[in-house]
């Protein structure tokens, strides 16, 4: 195990995890401080999480944001699994280097350029053709699943790739047409990808803070936009409660997600 | 007279009138400008287990796959039972195949992997999990049904691969170099069993490989193919005994191959002039070459004799240097080098143990065969 | 005819819509947005929603006139201010990424040579912080870094200072928020190509008389070259156009062009500013981002092998 590793190196690395982890850690550790002053202990409460439950704004900005993430993420997941699907498996067509290209673009894009960009989309459209009717829940969604379809074609690319091309094929071999050789063999093959590119989207839908402030409207504020707005002006114990939440629920998440995945054996 | 028509019988493709079961009629296959399959006509009967022999990369995959629809043919046109089915997908052809990968999935247990064809045509419920029963206990693994592919030995994975293509009951079996994955004693083992279940069901079937051992062993006939063009098409024995060129005699066992000038071509032999053997070469069959032309003689190292002493023949009879002895147990394989330079290998078995052979190292040993064992070789 | 039967059904059946949905998607919500801020990075700012005026107008005779405005160009130009921030953000950017190679490499290297079970933890401890709010790794930074934080208390209490440094709204804090935000990002392309690296190369190395040292210089770094320049690319190109962290680690000293353009935005309401803003930051992305790209499309078409 880790006998192999050099003392400097694994020095080093406990470094590096404790630079990653401390942070968080304070976070956590200051959810439960009765002081309104973050920084100062001065006793166990769980204070914040009550009045947590009692923000309004919070919990509404809450619900716009699972409800965003929910939707993108889904979406996100059948484009993205289409558009893989193209590269992967219906080999040379016209502009296919072109579509490659399109489909990694948005992960290096700066969000403030897409934000902006496909604001000023909207705003075009809905001059031209009267739609999207002012910018809401809607127009995060698309922006959302957009962003985070990238992530989901790259994830399954790499499935798709790994799989042997020979189970498709024994499944037409054996009578199957190509839809339910899809549906029958290949779906569940790359079902792991699909779960974790889900989750990965859901998480990246509910982070995102610069992209929803382009193209939300009044009253659909997102819970990262509510969060940076109370930020902005210095910290708050309440604050801190959310993250604890909201760093436990991802934790948990991600534990099961990993688990459902490596428990299958292929 | 009877003998001579059960010959016909088990050997189809000497009878003129006999129909082909799967024929394929100048079929090309072009990738992206290389042809991987250059204008292939073959003719395979029903019941026939017919082998396709190539180093990789010479085509015979390729045919393997156009057979089972997964590709299409540029040009040419397919055959099966007497239907164009030449541009039929897959999955509606009354073919079947068995992958190199055994590609069994993943995802469902060895029961549903076999029972996955015949959900397909929609068969009732009863009768699936019948066949399936039969076709598990044909490759004795009727005990592992509730099993998955990942807990299963490569040779049971072979069992089921080959369960899962049987059920279906198609006109025609492919197999992708089923054997490769196994190891040899497994392999040689299953050899026998693959042909043996092959003659209980009766299906035709087509084997791809690169092991020559396996083709001949297994097959009625086969075909030997490079870059992408059918050299020859023959019995085991006739593609062994009678290569038509110089390819298919290299492929198939080792060879020696004595570079002459014919001096004679008579309906009965004709008779070679070689500077390299040492002697005149005499082949007991004629080939279609005129006097004056350049051609190699071939003869396979079993059917050389080795002898201390001259022969009483003086065609067909040289001598050399014992260079090198390769012992492999039941045979020795000698080494000799003649005057010319020109190594000859000789085959002999090994009747008396190693120590009290009597032909060793650097002995000047004699070298003949009989007349009717060498061939010409024109191409 | 049956050949044209079989085609006019198959374009119905998946393989096309397969490719016009993902693909349609991908045209109109992030192709032609980016058209539209180059173009509306030509025109004039206007009162009113939206405050620009259109690049094509009909004039008489119905002749259309594209009117390409350089304006918003050419004051971009003139403010010193603008370039300033471009290389501030460029460099705060690069510097960042360098303490993310600096950080992140060993890690990765760790990781690569520690045996499974306990290497699926460690990789998971790395990706877990990525799952998290980025906002609310930045925020925890603010405790930290603030006054009265908690650095600044423990210092104190050291008696290594006696008062506080002045540590939040600087630059420097800026680029330790960068690197602390976008580590898993150079650490997990970095780990995927020196997993790659066959052990059996370093052996070789020392069978044949180099040193530690030297078959690390010889032979490892060089074949992580790709998981270096993927990493790299991963955090540079975000980084230059980040806006939280400076807005909120890095004050008002710290200008970075992400931020810039989201005041011109949402504070002047400058739209054909704001998006000339975005298409110069874009060229300056360009070489990064198509170096990135080249990368992804081998390595991608590698694993296709079609």
């Amino acid at each position: 195990m880790l006998t192999k590793l050099s003392p400097t190196l694994k020095t080093f690395m406990t470094l590096g995890y404790g630079f990653l982890y401390l942070p968080i850690l304070t976070l956590i550790i200051f959810s439960f401080n009765s002081s309104r002053q973050v920084t100062v202990w001065q006793g166990f409460s769980t204070k914040w999480y009550r009045s947590l439950l009692q923000d309004e704004v919070l919990i509404k900005s809450a619900w716009v944001s699972l409800q965003v993430a929910t939707f993108s993420a889904s979406a996100a997941v059948v484009f993205g699994t289409l558009a893989a699907v193209v590269l992967v498996r219906l080999g040379r067509f016209k502009g296919r280097s072109f579509f490659g290209i399109l489909t990694t673009a948005p992960l290096v894009m700066p969000e403030v350029i897409t934000g902006l960009a496909l604001l000023l989309l909207f705003v075009g459209l809905e001059q031209i053709i009267g739609w999207p009717k002012g910018r809401g829940i809607l127009t995060i969604t698309i922006a959302h699943i957009t962003l985070c379809m990238t992530y989901v074609t790259i994830l399954v690319r790499g499935r798709l790739s790994d799989m042997d091309r020979s189970l498709e094929e024994a499944a037409l071999d054996l009578g199957a047409r190509p839809l339910k050789v899809f549906m029958a063999i290949t779906l569940p093959l790359i079902s792991p990808a699909l779960i974790s590119g889900w989750l990965l989207a859901f998480a990246l839908s509910l982070d995102d803070l610069v992209i929803a402030s382009f193209v939300a409207g009044p009253g659909s504020s997102t819970l990262p936009m509510v969060i940076f707005s109370s930020i902005r002006f210095g910290i708050s114990p309440q604050i801190n409660a959310l993250a604890t939440i909201i760093i436990t629920g991802v934790a948990i998440g991600v534990m099961v997600a990993g688990w459902l995945i490596h428990r299958k054996k292929y | 007279m009877a003998q001579k028509q059960k010959r016909i019988e088990l050997q189809p493709w000497q009878d003129p009138k006999a129909k082909p079961y799967i024929h394929l009629e100048g079929v090309s296959k072009e990738f992206r400008g290389t042809l991987a399959v250059d204008d292939v006509t073959l003719s395979i009967f029903q019941g026939e287990f017919f082998s396709l022999l190539g180093p990789s990369g010479c085509g015979k995959t390729t045919i393997l796959r156009m057979l089972a629809g997964l590709e299409m043919p540029t040009t040419g046109k397919i055959y099966i039972d007497g239907v164009d089915v030449t541009h039929r997908p897959a999955y509606d052809r009354p073919v079947n195949m068995m992958f190199q990968s055994y590609a069994l999935f993943p995802h469902m247990t060895v029961e549903q992997n076999v029972a996955f064809g015949l959900k397909q045509e929609r068969i009732p419920k009863l009768e699936i999990q019948e066949r399936v029963k039969q076709a598990l206990k044909l490759v004795q693994m009727d005990k592992l049904g509730t099993r998955q592919p990942h807990q299963l030995s490569g040779g049971q994975r072979q069992r089921v691969a080959l369960a899962r293509s049987l059920v279906k009951r198609p006109k025609l079996l492919l197999l992708d170099e089923p054997l490769a994955a196994l190891d040899k004693r497994l392999r040689e083992q299953t050899q026998f069993e693959l042909v043996s279940i092959q003659e209980e069901v009766g299906i035709t079937f087509i084997l791809v490989t690169h092991d020559q051992e396996e083709a001949m062993t297994m097959s009625s006939r086969l075909g030997i193919m490079d870059h992408g063009r059918m050299r020859q098409i023959g019995t085991p024995n006739e593609i062994y005994e009678y290569p038509h060129s110089e390819y298919v005699a290299d492929f198939i066992g080792s060879i020696n191959k004595f570079e002459g000038r014919v001096v004679e071509d008579e309906t009965d032999h004709i008779l070679v002039e070689s500077e390299e053997a040492g002697c005149e070469l005499y082949v007991s069959h004629s080939a279609d070459v005129p006097v004056g032309s350049q051609v190699k003689v071939a003869i396979r190292p079993e059917k050389i004799m080795i002898a201390m002493t001259p022969p009483e023949q003086k065609r067909n009879a040289t001598k050399g240097i014992v260079k090198d002895i390769g012992y492999l147990g039941d045979v020795s394989i000698y080494h000799v080098e003649l005057k010319s330079g020109k190594i000859v290998l000789a085959t002999q078995p090994n009747i008396v143990r190693l120590a009290e052979r009597p032909v060793t190292w650097d002995d000047q040993v004699y070298l003949f065969w009989r007349a009717e064992n060498s061939i010409v070789l024109t191409a | 005819m049956n050949k044209v039967l079989r085609k006019v059904q198959s374009s119905f059946t998946s393989p096309f819509w397969a490719i016009i949905v993902p693909y349609g998607w991908l045209l109109l919500f992030f192709l032609i947005p980016f058209l539209i801020v180059l173009k509306i990075s030509f025109s004039d700012l206007k009162l009113g929603l939206p405050p620009y005026s259109p690049l094509t107008e009909w004039v008489e005779q119905g002749v259309l006139v594209i009117k390409l405005n350089f304006t918003n160009y050419s004051f971009i130009g003139t403010d010193a201010l603008y370039l300033f921030t471009y290389l501030d953000s460029l460099i705060i950017a690069i510097i960042g990424t360098l303490g993310c190679l600096c950080i992140g490499y060993p890690m990765a290297y760790g990781i690569a040579k520690t045996d499974p079970p306990l290497r699926i933890v460690l990789l998971m401890m790395v990706i877990l912080p990525f799952w998290t709010s980025f906002l609310l790794r930045v925020y925890a930074w603010i405790g930290i870094l603030s006054p009265h934080g908690f650095l600044n208390t423990a210092l104190i209490k050291i008696g290594l200072i006696t008062t506080p440094l002045t540590l939040i709204d600087t630059t420097f804090a800026t680029i330790l928020g960068i690197i602390y935000c976008y580590l898993p990002f150079m650490i997990l392309p970095l780990f995927a190509s020196l997993e790659k690296i066959d052990h059996s190369l370093v052996e070789a190395a020392y069978d044949l008389g180099a040193r530690p040292f030297q078959a690390f210089l010889r032979v490892i770094w060089p074949l992580s070259m790709p998981g270096v320049i993927a990493g790299s690319m991963l955090v540079l190109i975000p980084a230059v156009g980040e806006f939280v962290i400076p807005e909120l680690l890095g004050g008002s000293q710290t200008l970075m062009i992400g931020k810039v353009i989201w005041n011109e935005f949402f504070t002047n309401r400058d739209w054909p500013v704001a998006s000339a803003l975005a298409v110069l930051m874009l060229i300056f992305l360009i070489i990064p981002i198509a170096i990135f790209q080249r990368l992804q499309e081998r390595q991608v078409r590698f694993l296709d092998a079609d």
